[in-house]
């Protein structure tokens, strides 16, 4: 292990300079964590994994809700006098070493029985007993090791949620059936004429008949179900053929051994279902650790600190918040309703709302919205509005969330169904009526075979396969999908639309300018000197930038909230802040941040704090440029407008201070001027438009923490491979073509066959899974070209 | 000839079983989650490790 890096969490160690047990760490938190394990015999923890840790955060009073038993009894899935079982959400959980120690909780604490990881959603299931640990140290615990759980207002009806098995039950029976059929079917393929084979040829049928009645009324039932919905609102969707064969194709069988003249065709009956729904099974990849339908609910807490007229300090829940409730707000606690600031300097922090990161301040009287965050320190708040009334909830109501996207659109499938359907049922019925006129007991026959072998089987798994393999090559890419669809509605995209904050630019950082006269070392030193004093964020982000100067003592310090600092040392006096407070006011048309700063009454120049733009984005946007029409729709105001103009090709539109709505509206516009849009967001304020889009991706430094509701979640650091994955979609829907001739092909040859009524049992038990097999391999191995060739 | 018939009874039985046996796996969550066990497996020589008798709680005390 290096002496450079951590040896718990992996950071970057050399200046921290702490050893212990010859070992370097980053922080003392790092540190204690390392300690508690080593001292509890969990150090095989660092065996598994390298510096699998994460720093664990200073959480003091966040989790005081907990003592609210109201709250906790709603959190606990299993409650009784002496066992509870919790589900705790853990972003952390990331590799082998988390599940080991998650799963050894019982050595930390003697009340914890047990503790289950689910590595796939990032759980884990508690069992302990609230008599001697209650939840709250549980949570507190699981902090000061690096695994703080998220808890918020979704996790509030826990334990009701029911896990959806029915498809891998229903695949379950399909495949029993299909391969007991397939082994019953042995005789009649070799057409072997022996005597005993011919007496109990039968049974055989029957025995085959009972197999696929399950199959027929229970796997195939979603797709009797589509096609009657479908034919109900006058769509004839990809499930009508499918069903018209699987009904033929049962009924015909179930006639063919009653009348003794044949075996009938379930074992293409059964394989064809088990086929189909082997595909579905396929393309339902999920990524059940992020949540993509996300809205206020997973980032407000459940509870907050009431402070009672008697001045006590109360837990309670968030939807009990009334109308002029005096509030407390502790520092990095989420403000949950609209409220006035009443007591304590505040800072917001409203990155979660609008994406920006950084913090406004604001004083006693002054309104704060729900969705923001405070920093440094607590403060008191007067309630205005209820939780569902406030600003940022109201967002929710909007319709465009109540609109289900996969439901308007016609998928590349549905569209070649309409066609193939019309063209099948005439195929069907002008050879009936040769027959009739020809042989006219083989009409009949013609007619079912007709329809058994143009059962479009081949075509409706191109896509379900070929879009479940996109989507996981995506995902290894760092980009999630809500579903299949998704895929399809990005191969359309013309239009891209980005948010500007946090969309384009990095959240964390910005790059600082000094415009100005030449500062002097003394005054360099004076500057730090006053700025270590402050607390404000843009002091912060200036006193780290400034050169380590000596720091002197101040003999006068004075800060004036919301406007600046005055300070003094020697004969010297300094002046930072605003504009307005250094008394220069000819810059004061600016539309930047900018920090002011004037020595011995002289205006010496202004720090001015710019936005950091993601990598990669100018050659980007200059790659898009030559497909998409490109916009900016930026909630900020237009200071940064002539730096993206410099950066950004020419044709890209520019909009400044759009709210929400103007983002949604702007969308729905163009949208009804035939455009499709893909919009890139990132925060609450985007809600709406990701929600109106075609496709609305989230980006997102985290993906397992934040995100708004969207349809595809796309990890910060693969921006720039934006254009990539829009070219997989498009790929991937050429391929999906492909297939559809390839079946179209063997339709053909098996139409040729059903005409001329020679289609045996034999034929089409060959032909039927040659067609499904050989075009699952197809998609399977052009979907890994195409992946590989993206690396 | 009628071993067929026991044949064929023994046969279905059997495959009969392992499908209930698969209905019940399903039920009891089984499918749910396709990764942690597959981890847990390998840990089977440290969890039987004798539990330590030092835990946060008795730090604290001492």
């Amino acid at each position: 292990m290096s002496k450079n890096t951590c040896f718990h969490c992996g950071l970057d160690a050399a200046s921290a300079k702490i050893t212990f047990d010859d070992k370097a760490f980053c922080c003392n938190g790092c540190q204690t964590v390392y300690q508690i394990f080593s001292e509890n015999d969990l150090s095989c923890y660092y065996d598994l994994q390298d510096s699998p840790g994460a720093t664990p955060k200073d959480i003091e009073g966040k989790y005081n809700f907990l003592e609210n038993t109201k709250i906790v009894e709603q959190l606990l899935e299993f409650n009784n006098a002496t066992t509870q079982i919790v589900t705790l959400y853990i972003p952390h959980i990331h590799c082998s070493s988390c599940i080991w120690i998650l799963e050894n909780l019982n050595k930390l604490h003697p009340n914890i029985s047990s503790s289950i990881v689910n590595f796939g959603k990032k759980t884990v299931r508690i069992n302990f007993n609230i008599e001697l640990l209650s939840l709250k140290e549980l949570v507190i615990l699981l902090s000061s090791i690096g695994y703080e759980p998220f808890i918020s207002l979704d996790d509030y009806s826990v334990g009701k949620k029911h896990i959806n098995r029915t498809l891998i039950y229903k695949l379950g029976v399909a495949g029993f059936a299909f391969g007991n059929v397939m082994f019953l079917s042995f005789p009649e393929y070799f057409q072997v004429n022996e005597f005993w084979l011919e007496q109990f040829k039968p049974l055989f049928r029957w025995l085959m008949f009972a197999f696929s009645v399950p199959v027929v009324f229970y796997s195939a039932q979603d797709y009797f179900i589509s096609a009657y919905k479908g034919l109900r609102t006058n769509i004839l969707n990809i499930d009508v053929p499918i069903v018209v064969g699987v009904t033929v194709l049962f009924i015909r069988s179930t006639a063919d051994i009653i009348i003794n003249t044949g075996s009938g065709f379930f074992d293409s009956l059964t394989g064809l279902i088990f086929f189909l729904l082997l595909g579905k099974f396929f393309q339902q990849k999920t990524y059940s650790f992020l949540s993509f339908e996300r809205d206020y609910k997973s980032y407000f807490p459940i509870g907050i600190t009431k402070i009672t007229n008697d001045n006590e300090e109360e837990s309670i829940q968030v939807y009990d918040i009334k109308k002029g409730d005096r509030l407390l707000i502790r520092n990095e606690e989420l403000i949950p309703v609209d409220c006035i600031l009443i007591k304590g300097s505040a800072r917001i922090d409203y990155s979660f709302v609008t994406g920006e990161s950084k913090t406004v301040s604001k004083q006693s009287g002054d309104k704060l919205f729900a969705g923001g965050k405070q920093l440094y320190g607590s403060i008191e708040v007067d309630v205005l509005k209820s939780v569902e009334q406030s600003y940022l909830t109201q967002l929710w109501s909007n319709d465009v969330f109540k609109n289900d996207k996969e439901l308007s659109f016609t998928n590349i499938t549905n569209k070649i169904s309409k066609r193939f359907t019309i063209t099948i049922l005439s195929i069907a019925f002008l050879a009936t009526s040769f027959w009739l006129m020809f042989d006219s007991s083989k009409a009949l026959n013609v007619f079912t075979s007709v329809l058994i072998i143009a059962c479009p089987c081949a075509i409706a798994l191109a896509a379900p396969f070929t879009l479940g393999n996109i989507l996981r090559i995506l995902g290894k890419k760092k980009f999630y999908l809500k579903n299949a669809s998704v895929i399809e509605q990005l191969s359309k995209i013309n239009t891209i639309i980005f948010d500007k904050t946090g969309t384009i630019t990095a959240n964390k950082e910005t790059t600082i300018n000094y415009e100005g006269l030449e500062l002097s070392k003394n005054e360099e030193s004076l500057l730090k000197s006053t700025l270590r004093g402050s607390n404000h964020p843009l002091s912060r982000s200036l006193y780290q930038l400034l050169n380590q100067n000596d720091i002197v003592t101040l003999d006068a310090y004075e800060e004036h909230l919301g406007k600046g600092i005055t300070a003094s040392y020697k004969n010297e006096n300094i002046k930072v802040g605003s504009a307005s407070f250094i008394g220069h006011s000819a810059h004061t048309a600016t539309l930047n941040t900018s920090v002011h700063v004037s020595t011995n009454n002289t205006y010496k120049g202004k720090f001015t704090f710019y936005n950091t733009y993601r990598k990669g984005l100018s050659q980007l946007f200059n790659t898009l440029k030559k497909e998409f029409d490109l916009v900016i729709l930026s909630g900020d105001n237009s200071g940064e407008k002539e730096n993206l103009t410099k950066l950004l090709p020419t044709k890209t539109k520019l909009l400044f201070d759009q709210k929400p709505e103007d983002k949604l509206e702007y969308i729905k516009y163009h949208q009804s001027e035939g455009a499709n849009v893909l919009m890139i967001g990132d925060g609450l304020n985007d809600a709406g438009a990701l929600a109106q889009s075609n496709v609305g991706i989230a980006i997102s430094e985290n993906v397992n923490v934040f995100s708004p509701a969207c349809d595809a979640i796309l990890d910060a650091s693969k921006f720039n491979q934006l254009y990539h994955y829009i070219n997989i979609s498009k790929s991937a829907i050429k391929i999906i073509k492909w297939s559809f001739l390839l079946s179209f092909i063997y339709n053909c040859i098996g139409l040729y066959f059903a005409i001329t009524g020679q289609l045996a049992p034999v034929v089409a038990a060959i032909l039927m899974p040659l067609s499904s097999i050989s075009i699952v391999a197809f998609t399977t191995i052009a979907t890994n070209i195409l992946g590989r060739k993206f690396e | 000839m009628s071993v067929i018939y026991v044949l064929l009874t023994i046969s279905i039985i059997v495959a009969v079983g392992f499908f209930i046996a698969f209905i019940m796996a399903v039920k009891k969550g089984q499918y749910d989650d396709s990764y942690t066990p597959s981890v847990r497996m390998l840990f089977e020589d440290e969890l039987v490790k004798e539990t330590s008798e030092k835990t946060i709680l008795t730090k604290k005390d001492q």
